[in-house]
């Protein structure tokens, strides 16, 4: 069923598809140029991380357009988690480790000294690899993200819960059951809390951290169409190591191999003709 | 040796070990009991002693030894919290942490006594609360506070790192994450600690020696400044002075008695406490 959804999706946006390869061919133009139709949400450049002395991302530059998928692929270990976290400034928690480079939110540098980290999490929402609800009612979880920043209206918290668990499609399961324990939720439903949880605080950029590894077909199936369906009001950059998967969300893709981005272009060309025999070993599935 | 053979060897040393354990646990319960439920009374709950201490009660003991347990906690658990938030969140993990969180450890091992001698140069000379409640408190207080610095510390790291994270992608402050987040869930750690701590405290003699107990007393304590009498320290001044010892026996006994059901008592709102912060958590 999500592949349909897919596929009418492509075909419907083939002229956005356009204009997104067109960003991808001239990066430096579009940051500048303030009067092309599609906006750049986030522009990386020249990114390097190190963890200690291990270089783990090697000048890393791209692109990703606002309200677009954007979807980071490669074998165990060749960056993508890292990079990832990076974009929420979340590899900081890290001991021992350093960035260099820059990266552009909105045009302005997330590295800056002058910029609030907390803030920068709060625009920049994350979904981790494992579902992981706090130890606090199903509501409460949602809640918790609202009066941290600051939210105080028990009435507006209440309306803005509902609505985030609406839109990460769980309302209709839980609604009898909003004062319940999230660790009561099954593997997929914990996962759509942590969406609805990260949407409530209205971030304009979601990280998905491979969203569906820990989950059964049919909650995998549920979360893709739910990002497919978030791409409206999110610019969505998601890691995963199914490539189906990727095929299947995606409007752009980025392939990884050993710290270093081999190739980055609309996803419909990277899975039917890369330009890297690289991507093409792995695609294929000879290596990773 | 064939391997079901083995396995049962196995279990049946693991299960003798567990009933050797028990067995020493029922006859401690047994033989203080015994002994020690012919001194309880009503007149012996209630009345401080009579007669250089071979009739009477031991009221004014119980209330000291009370005092002292509640002072004691009362003093080193905000500090010992805080002190492990402050390791296990905020300071890096370098060298100098190390060392602390050894030296943190190694203070668990100094003998009692030690402390004892410490609180008299410090709290009773130096900053000259005398001998006193205030004074035995605060020793009894820096005793424990390795115990709950440790399992405060323990119960930190039991908090999974995801849920930190979780909190702070959405934006919330690294205070904000700890006192929401990360403190909620490692409360039933901490208790656990608290309860621990509870019994060391209640039962030690050696602290409060040179610190609060005192021999005799009238009546109660009348403020954080007056000496006490204490249980564990009144048990060693029955048994070891004294003009009747087949009298004083059986009151050690009950005050032996007492002090259990005392620890108890405490323990057991510690542990209700955190029974019913987990099931309202988790399930």
């Amino acid at each position: 069923m999500s592949n349909n959804t897919t596929k009418k999706f492509i075909n419907d946006h083939s002229t956005e598809q356009a204009k997104k390869e067109a960003i991808l061919r001239k990066p430096q133009v579009v940051s500048q140029n303030q009067s092309v139709s599609v906006k750049t949400k986030i522009r990386v450049e020249n990114l390097n991380f190190f963890y200690g002395n291990v270089k783990a991302l090697n000048n890393i530059n791209l692109g990703v357009a606002e309200n677009s998928v954007t979807a980071i692929i490669g074998p165990s270990g060749c960056g993508k988690s890292t990079f990832i976290r990076v974009l929420n400034r979340m590899n900081e928690l890290v001991p021992h480790t350093r960035v260099e480079g820059k990266v552009f939110l909105d045009g302005h540098n997330i590295f800056d000294p002058c910029c609030d980290v907390v803030e920068i999490r709060r625009k920049v929402g994350m979904v981790f690899q494992k579902p992981n609800p706090f130890a606090k009612s199903i509501y409460e979880n949602i809640a918790y993200g609202l009066r941290v920043n600051g939210l105080k209206d028990p009435n507006v918290i209440e309306e803005k819960v509902i609505q985030s668990l609406e839109k990460a499609a769980l309302l209709s399961e839980v609604k009898d059951r909003l004062h319940d324990s999230a660790l009561r939720l099954s593997g997929g439903q914990q996962q759509r809390l942590c969406i609805a949880r990260c949407l409530a605080v209205e971030p304009s950029v979601i990280l998905f951290d491979e969203p569906c590894a820990s989950l059964d077909p049919i909650s995998t199936a549920k979360i893709e169409e739910l990002i497919l369906d978030l791409k409206k009001q999110y610019t969505i950059v998601i890691v995963t190591h199914n490539m189906q998967q990727a095929a299947r969300v995606s409007d752009v893709t980025g392939f990884f191999l050993m710290g270093e981005l081999i190739e980055f272009g609309p996803t419909e060309k990277i899975f039917t003709a890369p330009s890297d025999k690289r991507t093409e070993a792995y695609i294929t599935g000879r290596f990773g | 040796m064939r391997k079901d053979i083995t396995q049962k060897l196995g279990f049946a040393i693991l299960t003798l070990c567990l009933l050797i354990t028990l067995f020493f646990l029922g006859a401690i319960i047994f033989f203080i009991a015994i002994r020690g439920i012919p001194a309880i009374s009503w007149e012996f709950l209630t009345q401080p002693p009579r007669r250089a201490m071979t009739e009477g009660g031991v009221a004014p003991a119980i209330v000291g030894t009370f005092y002292l347990t509640l002072g004691a906690i009362a003093f080193a658990l905000p500090l010992g919290v805080a002190s492990a938030i402050y390791l296990n969140e905020y300071s890096p993990r370098s060298f100098v942490v190390n060392i602390i969180r050894m030296s943190i450890n190694n203070l668990a091992g100094v003998p009692s006594v030690v402390f004892g001698l410490f609180g008299l140069a410090l709290f009773v000379k130096f900053f000259n609360f005398g001998v006193s409640i205030l004074s035995g408190s605060l020793t009894l207080g820096i005793l424990i506070l390795p115990l709950i610095i440790s399992a405060s510390q323990e119960a930190l790291m039991a908090v999974p790192q995801s849920h930190r994270e979780a909190s702070l992608a959405l934006g919330a402050t690294h205070w904000q994450t700890i006192k929401n987040i990360v403190l909620p869930e490692a409360l039933p750690g901490i208790l656990t600690g608290v309860i621990l701590s509870i019994g060391r405290v209640a039962g030690e003699t050696a602290p409060i020696l040179f610190t609060a107990a005192a021999f005799y007393m009238r009546g109660f304590p009348r403020s954080l400044m007056s000496e006490t009498m204490a249980l564990p320290y009144h048990i060693y001044a029955l048994m070891t002075e004294g003009t009747r010892p087949d009298k004083q026996t059986t009151i050690a006994y009950g005050c032996a008695l007492i002090l259990l059901v005392l620890v108890l008592c405490v323990s057991a709102i510690a542990i209700i406490l955190r029974q019913k912060h987990r099931s309202s958590y988790v399930q």
